[in-house]
């Protein structure tokens, strides 16, 4: 029997194609490339949206044209050329009023390569799907349960039609049009995303899932998701992303707004896959999100993230704890391999009295790639008795590759406690020898060492979401011992 | 079952064993003494397949099958077990979940199904009670944080748990008391039957008071220099390894 090395693995990880790197062939409705307040005008006329809807996105584009891209995150890469992009595309022939049953076959296909098929849906008894493929939702599920208990879950752009009281009342309170770069020209040019309201005390019974993916060549994706948890209510909220595999780079700017009233609870869960180019660095996704969440009293949000993909992440769930007592919690895994570049991390602002804070950011370095963790924890003068705990702990494998830790504190009031604790260790060649010695082979040994790192993290994430993500880190750190 | 010949191996340009010949049966303990830096733990590394040491001559078979080819988790689907001197830590991953990952990795590769959770609680059960261990201690991080007598426990633990063909027990007794010592060598020796064989690599001949070996090696500078019965570790006690030295 010969011998298989590490070498060995490292061919066969390289040779390994992105497991969901395919392509589906849906005749698609694509806007000429560009951007003009001539296209942002039309993406809201296709949209059929209001004139006030009209009227935001201009205000943002204005703005986005006025500004100039971020160039403080660590990490470098080539900007892309905005006027390459088409900033619309939608499957064709899209009828409000079907049913799972008539979705295009082909898109039943795509479903089940990604292990999401629709039959798999239906029997998913706990998970309501709001899927959006090439930016317009196709596929809305377990809507009519959630309908009796007044929960609202559905694509944006329909609830800019049907509830614009409430998404004119908060969209762009948290994260506003001029946040910065990419907020703004998600402002402009979004296309779709979702939207969630969970009514006075009312607990959402399942987990809200939406799977998101880049499906056409060339397009953007410019997802808006605004979830508002009213007085006392609890939504947990799961987002999961997969991307086919493209040569050229796709641009992702996604803005997530959650606003948590009076004792409302929100725990918002991302697994992100996205396409991390190949081997080379070659292709792959750039991920430029804003998210951030608003608490007032005694509320509380979760940010928890397993991000393994994409080429370029930049990426801050944030929380403003705005209301005394409010509570503010960012659990983070992060992944990079052979060319990928992440920064990451979280801002916790704290404005309330009593407001407390957690952040536990794992960071799991291979290849040559880099990986940040970039966050901010801000007390204002009037948060008393503000609280912060931060962990942030990197993982190095092999020698080729980079973990960055910036935490920034400002802190404006004695009587704020901050703590921060910071670790870097690297995965041992005894480490890999004991687990080998027991019959344990160094792939498995490395998911074994890696599952543990990250296990304070995993634990917050909701069942499914948790098997998923083990696989997920697997998959991306295959062969990278060194 | 064991039978290493003519072993050579360095590790980088220096040559550490000059041609080891050992021989063991199913059902023996062999002990293997020596002072500090005659190659005792690189003898066990070697065995196990550690890949930071070089075989430059010689071979060690297993039942007849030359190991050279194989990984160290081959030789250990194959029933090699090595008792770490110094275990290492595994933040993160209990042992529960450690053992049932080694012991699932050795069926798959011996093509076998998967054992059953419920027999796998049973055999964690059982084999806990044999090592006086709570089962508290079996969902705590590997090795994180434990005594050096826990650590030895331990190692005893997932030996019990993997029931190999071979055990190499390296330096097993340092780092525990005289009571984890008792509990230690007990386990051992219940899990001893005619089938297995038992390498017991030590300084001292404290421990092969409570694993009686068949027969004892002294390792000097690389070579087996003296072999014979338990009596050897006696009478390596009360001369000291200077009368070792002294005649080599």
């Amino acid at each position: 029997m010969s011998k298989y090395t590490e070498d060995d693995l490292k061919i066969e990880l390289e040779t390994k194609e992105y497991e969901y790197g395919f392509y589906t062939n849906i005749e698609s409705e694509t806007f000429p490339i560009g951007l003009n307040e001539e296209i942002v005008r039309a993406i809201s006329l296709k949209k059929e949206e209001p004139e006030w809807m009209t009227e935001w996105r201009i205000d943002a584009f204005r703005a986005w044209k006025e500004m100039i891209e971020p160039e403080w995150a660590n990490v470098r890469y080539e900007k892309p050329d905005f006027q390459a992009i088409s900033y619309y595309s939608a499957p064709k022939q899209v009828d409000p009023n079907k049913t799972l049953d008539d979705v295009d076959p082909e898109l039943l296909e795509m479903y089940k390569k990604l292990g999401i098929s629709v039959d798999e849906q239906k029997m998913m008894n706990n998970v309501a799907m709001d899927i959006v493929v090439d930016s317009v939702s196709v596929a809305t599920t377990f809507k009519k349960t959630l309908g009796e208990k007044g929960i609202i879950f559905c694509p944006i752009s329909e609830a800019i039609k049907e509830h614009p009281e409430l998404v004119k009342k908060y969209l762009g309170t948290v994260v506003p049009q001029k946040d910065n770069f990419y907020a703004a020209l998600n402002s402009a040019v979004f296309s779709d995303g979702s939207f969630c309201y969970i009514p006075k005390g009312v607990r959402c019974p399942m987990e809200l899932s939406t799977y998101f993916r880049i499906n056409q060549a060339g397009t953007g994706q410019f997802e808006r998701t605004l979830v508002i948890a009213d007085e006392g209510s609890y939504v947990s909220y799961l987002e999961g992303c997969t991307a086919p595999s493209r040569d050229e780079n796709q641009l992702h700017a996604a803005v997530v707004e959650l606003i948590a009233l009076d004792d409302a609870e929100i725990k918002y869960s991302t697994v992100q896959n996205w396409f991390p180019g190949n081997k080379e660095g070659k292709g792959g996704v750039y991920n430029f999100v804003t998210k951030r969440g608003l608490c007032e009293t005694n509320a509380k949000i979760s940010w928890t993230q397993v991000e393994t993909g994409s080429a370029v992440t930049w990426k801050y769930p944030s929380c403003v704890l705005k209301g005394d007592n409010s509570v503010g919690e960012f659990y983070s895994i992060a992944v990079t391999n052979n060319y990928q570049q992440a920064d990451t991390g979280t801002k916790m602002i704290h404005l309330g009295k009593n407001t407390k804070s957690t952040i536990i950011s794992k960071g799991i370095s291979a290849g040559k790639s880099q990986n940040s963790y970039r966050g901010l924890v801000q007390i204002s003068p009037r948060a008393e008795n503000a609280r912060n705990f931060s962990q942030c702990d990197s993982l190095l494998m092999g020698n080729n590759c980079g973990a960055h830790t910036f935490p920034y504190i400002e802190s404006k009031n004695p009587s704020a406690k901050i703590e921060h604790e910071a670790t870097t260790s690297k995965i041992g060649e005894d480490q890999v020898f004991y687990c080998n010695q027991r019959g344990i082979p160094t792939e498995k040994a490395i998911a074994l060492i890696v599952n543990g790192f990250s296990k304070d993290v995993l634990n917050k994430l909701p069942m499914e979401f948790a098997v998923e993500a083990q696989k997920l880190l697997e998959i991306s750190l295959e062969g990278s011992v060194g | 079952m064991l039978s290493i010949k003519n072993l050579h191996a360095s590790i980088g340009d220096k040559e550490i064993l000059k041609g080891i010949n050992i021989e063991v049966k199913a059902g023996e303990v062999h002990a293997i003494m020596g002072p500090n830096g005659s190659g005792k733990s690189t003898l066990s590394a070697v065995i196990a397949g550690n890949e930071n040491y070089e075989v430059t001559d010689g071979e060690v078979f297993l039942d007849g099958e030359d190991l050279a080819d194989l990984a160290p988790e081959e030789r250990a689907h194959k029933g090699v077990f090595l008792s770490f001197q110094y275990p290492v830590e595994i933040p993160g991953v209990s042992v529960t979940n450690f053992m049932k990952t080694a012991i699932n990795e050795s069926r798959k590769a011996n093509g076998q199904e998967e054992m059953p959770a419920n027999e796998m609680l049973k055999v964690i059960r059982e084999k806990s009670e044999l090592l006086e261990i709570d089962r508290k201690f079996l969902s705590r991080s590997l090795n994180e944080g434990f005594s050096g007598g826990e650590k030895k426990r331990n190692e005893i633990f997932q030996m019990a748990m993997l029931e190999p063909k071979l055990a190499i027990l390296d330096e097993t007794d340092s780092g525990l008391d005289i009571d984890a010592l008792r509990i230690v060598a007990n386990g051992v020796n219940k899990l001893k039957s005619e089938k297995n064989a038992i390498i017991v690599i030590t300084h001292y001949q404290r421990l092969l008071d409570y694993i009686v070996p068949d027969f004892v090696h002294v390792l000097y500078n690389g070579r087996i220099v003296k072999s014979g019965g338990k009596e050897l570790a006696y009478e390596l006690e009360e001369k000291g390894y200077d009368w070792i030295k002294a005649e080599n």
